[in-house]
């Protein structure tokens, strides 16, 4: 008899603020950041006896110093959990935390695990992009990929010219709509309660404590944001100001077969429905969730006019707007990142995953009349991962 | 106020960032204690760093709008271990120490008086002035894996005196007041760990390590939002204080008995601390540290603290640590008691084969059985995991053949204490074990230069002594023969540090440094006792002192057959000034284990039937008499084994009493005492150390 699949639920989820690199977090370490959160996710579930945690998977893109040593498995010791649950670490660059996610939620449903701890952290201030990394000469000799594929902003710029439709001033436009959600919700107590503290050594000035995402810019303009340099390409159209930044931070979440958080009197805030990772040309890198979320979609029997609620991760104005005009939604659409997102917040890369299902999440909650959302997001080297999640809030068609 | 600087003081900065705590509307304050340096170099407080503290307490109240509540926490793993007392020598007046204790006071009171709530946040290490420094606070959080806390200052010669003795038996009752004032520092400075600290009352909350400052925090936010509220336990003030009084009394008693103000001074400010008001307890505070720090035993209390912090782990004229050799297995001649002490010694410390080896089997046996009798002890009382163990079990071994020595890189013989005998042994091993082999010996009195003499490598023959209990006394004499080398010696101090004592190297002279003169100490005593002086009145004799014992509880303690061996091969090196005493003599022969026997009420008394046995003379002393005699003698010793270059320094004299026979910290071990009475530059003609070095300066 074929084995059975169970149910996979998102019980919770944390992070730590986000830092600018060099900033809040300059004499923080990684792990530390995995810790607290880690720590925090149990303390918000004391039903879970810490001993049912049967996996703690952490993401990094830069497995190296605080980051390195199999981060799950010392984050997991550090935190405090009991020697028996084990631990490993994982890496698929900006999509870390995500593929923590969806490899242990694989797990939970084959029957594997109960529980487990999935996350991600980057620090890019300790580890920038590109640290240690040796890539293989045939890449450019046999013209494997296009050397402006190893520049992120770069293949933005590619975007911009496969879609011409996307101008500049539409991608300032969008960025700045991202800061002001960001700073809406924030005004309206939405952001602070995913958010655990950080406490921050500075030997200079002492102890510190980070309690507020350090990146975003609520006083921008449009007219700021025209005057801002175009790094990749003289007079191009990618700036600072519509892409993500470089910054630190750590998420976790927990998940759990449903019927084991019910057993464990756990709430149940989504339920996993289906998942895909697709590889597109590495130079345009940000078209990636587009075929990972008709692969997702196909796989849940699903349309596009099925997802109520989308988070999908700015790593860049244009690759949203990409995703957006692909499948006919308006750059200003409510439906989608409704609490602004990386271009506010920031983008410390391997950790954005949870962030994105831990404000799903949330919207759910807020929208009951919604069934299915989408957290989606590009990878560098050109992937794109998607997962589609249920509403266990859904009151049903009414 | 005068204010006092201290030109070398490593300064703990003050250092104020302004937070906002989730769930607290406003902001604040935090200030972190951090000198600047890792945990080797722990906080403590001296004049800049309270002028520091005070600048930040000013930044705080000045700041519109007020902060909602001010928290003090500490770098990692060290919140603060108190007043710095490296600029203490250098204070030469009274007025300068007052003025520090009112500066400490002034500064603190600013805590206890502050309008908005204060939070010590005791992250690490809390001793003395910095645990004061937490009491002034509203509240206390603790770290659970804080492992020192304590007021350590009785043991030094000086009393918690910045608040602790006003503050703390009204937080937590008198008698933990006391356990913590006297009765922790005078049981070999013992410290109270996290969760002892908590239980006692000295914090509020415990908290994990992981996440601690966020959770004090929070904590901290929750208190002065009201939504948490602390409880203190009502104290009493009655009956219950003057026990506590009376228990730190015994305590002080049978330490030292009286022959330092320290304790009975603290014992003093806990009784004022029942009813005073803060103001009037804390100004008797100051003139109570003035006085301490005006004091000789304080002079030499800091004198005996460094000696122990520093020249212990640094033994005066070491060679080069790099002609060390490394050691991968040891080997034991001798399976007795102390033998076997030895062996389970090195397997903990060393993690090396350990080997055993008797004459006989059922003597052998006996050694290993004992050594991993102890192993299992020690496991069960959780002291050891049980992978280590195994371990440990599996690298201890024993044989009747010798020739498992064959490969040991260091043995050790502890047989019977005779020329001959030890002399044989070295010379059946030398047959077997490689060239560089370190042979060391235990014996407490025979030459080692001797002992080598006749081997063909007599370069890596060393004294490597220790004291009795081998598991509790920190000291170990490594003595240097005539042509003991400069890599056995390396080799020895190295193995000492790994073995965890404090190594004093010594040139080879009979009975090496502490039982020469413990020897000739007691045998002043004996004498006096042979001459027809009653024992109660020389026993007596020495109290002003306050040594760990009285001379002939010492007796019992060693064993008269034990002393009266010693003293033989004394007399027969020494004959002018070391004597033999007939009536020890005859208190071995009776096999009297000592002079004393205890009363149903635990009493000791003299034995009768020891004074039926005794042949005494008509000519007694007065304890006076008995004192001066016996301390002439120890400053005659002194100055003799300084001339014969047995050490170089008399910090070395004091260092091995401290540490090997417990002399106190308020004689700086012994030559302090001897130059501050005059004893010294009377019989020697000069003091031991400069003034001002272990004393009040001139």
């Amino acid at each position: 008899m074929p084995r059975t699949v169970r149910d996979v639920v998102f019980v919770d989820g944390v992070r730590t603020p986000f830092g600018k690199a060099g900033g809040l977090y300059a004499e923080t370490r990684a792990d530390d950041l995995v810790v607290r959160v880690i720590r925090e996710l149990l303390r918000r579930n004391p039903q879970l006896p810490p001993n049912r945690v049967d996996e703690v998977a952490i993401a990094a893109t830069t497995q190296i110093g605080d980051q390195g040593l199999t981060i799950g498995r010392t984050a997991a010791l550090l935190a405090g959990l009991p020697k028996s649950v084990p631990g490993f670490a994982i890496d698929r660059m900006c999509a870390g935390a995500m593929t923590a996610v969806t490899t242990v939620g694989s797990g939970i449903a084959m029957g594997a695990y109960d529980v487990a701890i999935a996350g991600g952290v980057e620090h890019m201030g300790r580890h920038p992009m590109g640290e240690g990394v040796d890539p293989n000469p045939r890449f450019l000799a046999e013209k494997l990929v296009d050397p402006s594929a190893l520049v992120m902003g770069a293949t933005a710029e590619n975007l911009h010219d496969q879609f011409p439709a996307i101008t500049k001033e539409r991608a300032d436009r969008f960025a700045l709509a991202s800061q002001q959600r960001y700073a809406k919700a924030l005004a309206e107590g939405r952001i602070q309660a995913d958010l655990v503290t950080v406490a921050t050594r500075s030997q200079e000035s002492g102890w510190g404590l980070a309690s507020a995402d350090e990146p975003p810019r609520p006083d921008t303009s449009l007219e700021k944001l025209a005057t801002l340099r175009t790094p990749f390409r003289p007079h191009g159209r990618v700036t600072a100001g519509n892409a993500a930044g470089l910054n630190d931070g750590a998420t976790g979440c927990l998940l759990a077969a449903e019927e084991v958080a019910q057993e464990l009197g756990l709430p149940v805030a989504m339920r996993l429905v289906s998942y895909a990772y697709a590889g597109v040309e590495p130079e345009v890198m940000g078209v990636g969730p587009i075929p990972a979320t008709e692969k997702a979609l196909r796989l849940a029997g699903l349309s596009i006019s099925d997802i109520g609620l989308f988070e999908i991760n700015e790593a860049f104005a244009v690759q949203v707007l990409a995703f957006l005009d692909h499948f006919g939604i308006a750059d200003d659409d409510p439906r989608v990142n409704p609490w602004g997102g990386a271009i506010a917040v920031g983008h410390p890369l391997a950790s954005s995953g949870v962030r994105l299902m831990i404000q799903l999440a949330r919207h759910f909650a807020a929208h009951p009349e919604v069934r299915y959302g989408l957290t989606t997001m590009c990878v560098g080297l050109g992937m794109g991962g998607a997962v589609i999640w249920e509403n266990p809030a859904w009151e049903g068609d009414k | 106020m005068t204010t006092v600087e201290f030109p070398n003081e490593v300064v703990t900065k003050a250092l104020v960032r302004y937070v906002t705590v989730p769930g607290l509307s406003g902001e604040a304050a935090l200030i972190t204690l951090d000198n600047g340096f890792d945990h080797t170099k722990p906080n403590s407080l001296g004049p800049a760093g309270l002028a520091s503290l005070e600048a930040a307490l000013d930044e705080i109240e000045a700041r519109t709008p007020r902060v909602r509540f001010i928290a003090i926490t500490g770098k990692p793993f060290v919140f603060c271990v108190g007043a710095d007392i490296t600029g203490m020598p250098l204070i030469t007046r009274r007025e300068d120490a007052l003025a520090i204790a009112r500066r400490g006071h002034q500064i603190f009171a600013r805590l206890r008086n502050s309008d908005v709530p204060t939070f010590a946040f005791i992250n690490g290490a809390a001793l003395g002035g910095g645990l004061e420094l937490a009491l002034h606070c509203h509240y206390r959080t603790l770290s659970s894996s804080v492992t020192m806390v304590a007021l350590p200052e009785c043991s030094l010669g000086l009393a918690p005196t910045w608040g602790g003795t006003q503050l703390l038996p009204n937080l937590i009752g008198p008698d933990a007041a006391v356990t913590v004032i006297i009765e922790n520092p005078l049981n070999q400075n013992k410290m109270l760990r996290a969760a002892q600290a908590h239980q006692l009352g000295i914090s509020d909350v415990l908290l994990d390590p992981a996440d601690f400052l966020e959770r004090s925090l929070e904590w901290a936010a929750g208190v002065v939002s009201g939504q948490i509220t602390v409880q203190r336990p009502e104290i009493d003030r009655g009956q219950a204080w003057d026990a506590a009084l009376a228990r730190g009394k015994a305590i002080a008693d049978a330490r030292i008995r009286g022959a330092a103000p320290a304790p009975y001074a603290a014992l003093r400010l806990l009784e004022l601390a029942r009813h005073a008001s803060f103001e009037e307890g804390t100004a008797t505070e100051d003139e109570v540290l003035a006085d301490l720090m005006m004091s000789e035993e304080l002079r030499s209390g800091l004198y005996a603290f460094d000696l122990v912090q520093r020249r212990a782990k640094r033994p005066a004229g070491a060679p080069d640590r790099s002609l060390a050799r490394e050691i991968t297995k040891v080997g034991i001649v001798g399976a007795g008691l102390m033998a076997s002490q030895l062996a389970l010694l090195f397997v903990r410390r060393l993690e090396v084969p350990v080997v055993l080896t008797d004459l006989d089997e059922e003597r052998v046996t006996k050694g290993v059985n004992y050594v991993l009798g102890e192993i299992a002890a020690l496991e069960s009382k959780g002291r050891l995991s049980a992978g280590k163990a195994a371990k440990l079990r599996g690298l201890i071994s024993g044989s009747v053949d010798n020739r498992v020595f064959a490969d040991a890189d260091f043995i050790i013989e502890a047989v019977f204490e005779e020329m001959k005998v030890k002399k044989q042994v070295f010379a059946d091993l030398e047959g077997l074990v490689s060239p560089t082999c370190v042979l060391a010996t235990n014996t407490s009195s025979l030459s080692v230069t001797e002992m080598a003499a006749d081997l063909a490598h007599p370069e890596r023959v060393v004294g490597f002594h220790f004291f009795n209990p081998v598991a509790v006394l920190p000291l170990l004499e490594v003595v240097r023969g005539e042509r003991t080398d400069d890599a056995t010696v390396a080799t020895a101090l190295a193995v000492g540090k790994q073995l965890k004592k404090s190594c004093v190297l010594i040139n080879d002279a009979p009975a090496f440094v502490v039982n020469r003169l413990l020897t000739r100490f007691l045998g002043e005593v004996f004498a006096a006792v042979d001459e027809g002086t009653p024992i109660p009145v020389a026993d007596r004799a020495l109290d002003p002192l306050g040594l760990p014992m009285s001379p002939f509880t010492l007796l019992q303690l060693v064993g008269p057959a034990i002393a009266h061996h010693v003293a033989q091969t004394m007399h027969a090196v020494f004959p002018d000034r070391f004597g033999v005493s007939e009536n020890l003599a005859r208190l071995v022969a009776a096999g009297k284990p000592g002079v004393y026997i205890w009363d149903e009420t635990g009493t000791p008394k003299v034995d009768p039937e020891v004074e039926a046995l005794l042949q005494v003379g008509d000519r007694p002393s007065t304890e006076e008499q008995v004192r001066e005699r016996a301390l002439t003698a120890v400053a005659q010793e002194i100055r003799i084994m300084l001339d014969e270059g047995v050490v170089q320094d008399p910090r070395d004299i004091d260092l091995c009493m401290i540490l090997g026979a417990g002399w106190p910290f308020h004689l700086g071990g012994i030559t302090p005492y001897l130059d501050r009475t005059g004893i010294s530059e009377r019989v020697t003609g000069q003091r031991f150390l400069p003034r001002g070095v272990a004393s009040l300066p001139a």
